[in-house]
């Protein structure tokens, strides 16, 4: 291999890294007990939240807002790609009084 | 005015128990058998009510919420149904599931001669007295009562998406209005 091809390869990496400075992470929020853990996340645009539903309930993960609204049938989880930034506060439509904030940087 | 009426019944009926189950005074506690039986009783209620609700209600958000009760309260009761199964103990037949269960007999009667709207109110209001008639008893009695730890953490459980259950039919009777 050429000098010159490891030079390139590496001002691709470089660039590479800094077009895509960081990985977008999988940030997971359980359910059990009717309780959401943690009730608040920080993320950023771009992260997927896996929300994973340990109770024989279903739940959902609602955004008051309206950005979401996930199912989550018993002992299922099931994932949302942030797209927004802001603090999107959600909520279970069958128990209203399961409640959490996600925290989105851009 | 029946709605009030009825969880106030529900209230007295749910509180007075240990007079009822003992006959004596009110430092009486019902047993873990009798508590099971009824926790068990309550759950039954309100799938019946919901059955009831699933063949008569008009509202959609009514439907489905009895559709959610239904489903909820028929894995709390599965739940419940392994757990004494696990401990061994056989749920009591006591004097609170019989005025709870006769209660309800009379409720669905009642409700059965409604329909349409008039229905889909009656319903949805009877919901939110009775999870909350449920809860006052779950928090003052039947909780402190239970003996045994993996039974008070089901009723603490129960508890928890009862009250979910109680807001979330406050919020249907809000829209209904």
């Amino acid at each position: 291999m050429k000098p010159g091809h490891l030079a390139s390869i590496a001002l691709a990496v470089v660039l590479l890294s800094i077009v895509v400075p960081a990985r977008a992470a999988t940030i997971q929020i359980t359910m059990e007990n009717l309780v959401v853990s943690p009730a608040e996340t920080s993320a950023k645009v771009g992260d997927t939240i896996e929300w994973i539903n340990k109770d024989v309930f279903a739940h959902t993960a609602t955004a008051k807002n309206g950005d979401f609204d996930v199912m989550l049938p018993p002992k299922k989880s099931a994932t949302f790609v942030l797209n927004k930034a802001g603090t999107v506060d959600y909520y279970c439509r069958y128990h209203p009084n399961m409640k959490a904030t996600l925290k989105v940087a851009p | 005015m029946f709605t009030r009426r009825s969880a106030a019944l529900a209230a007295a009926i749910l509180l007075s128990s240990p007079a009822l189950l003992g006959g004596a005074s009110a430092a009486d506690k019902p047993t873990d058998p009798q508590i099971a039986h009824i926790a068990y009783t309550a759950g039954v209620i309100d799938i019946n009510a919901a059955k009831q609700a699933q063949k008569k209600a008009k509202n959609k958000d009514v439907k489905a919420f009895a559709e959610d009760m239904l489903r909820d309260h028929e894995a709390v009761n599965k739940q419940a149904l392994a757990l004494v199964k696990k401990l061994n103990v056989t749920p009591e037949d006591n004097d609170t599931s019989k005025a709870l269960s006769k209660q309800a007999s009379d409720k669905l009667a009642e409700f059965d001669k409604l329909s349409g709207a008039a229905f889909d109110k009656a319903y949805v209001a009877n919901e939110v007295a009775y999870h909350k008639a449920v809860n006052g008893a779950l928090e003052t009695q039947l909780i402190p009562s239970a003996g045994n730890a993996e039974l008070k953490s089901l009723l603490q459980t129960g508890l928890k998406i009862f009250q979910g259950h109680q807001q979330h039919a406050e919020h249907v009777a809000a829209e209904l209005k």
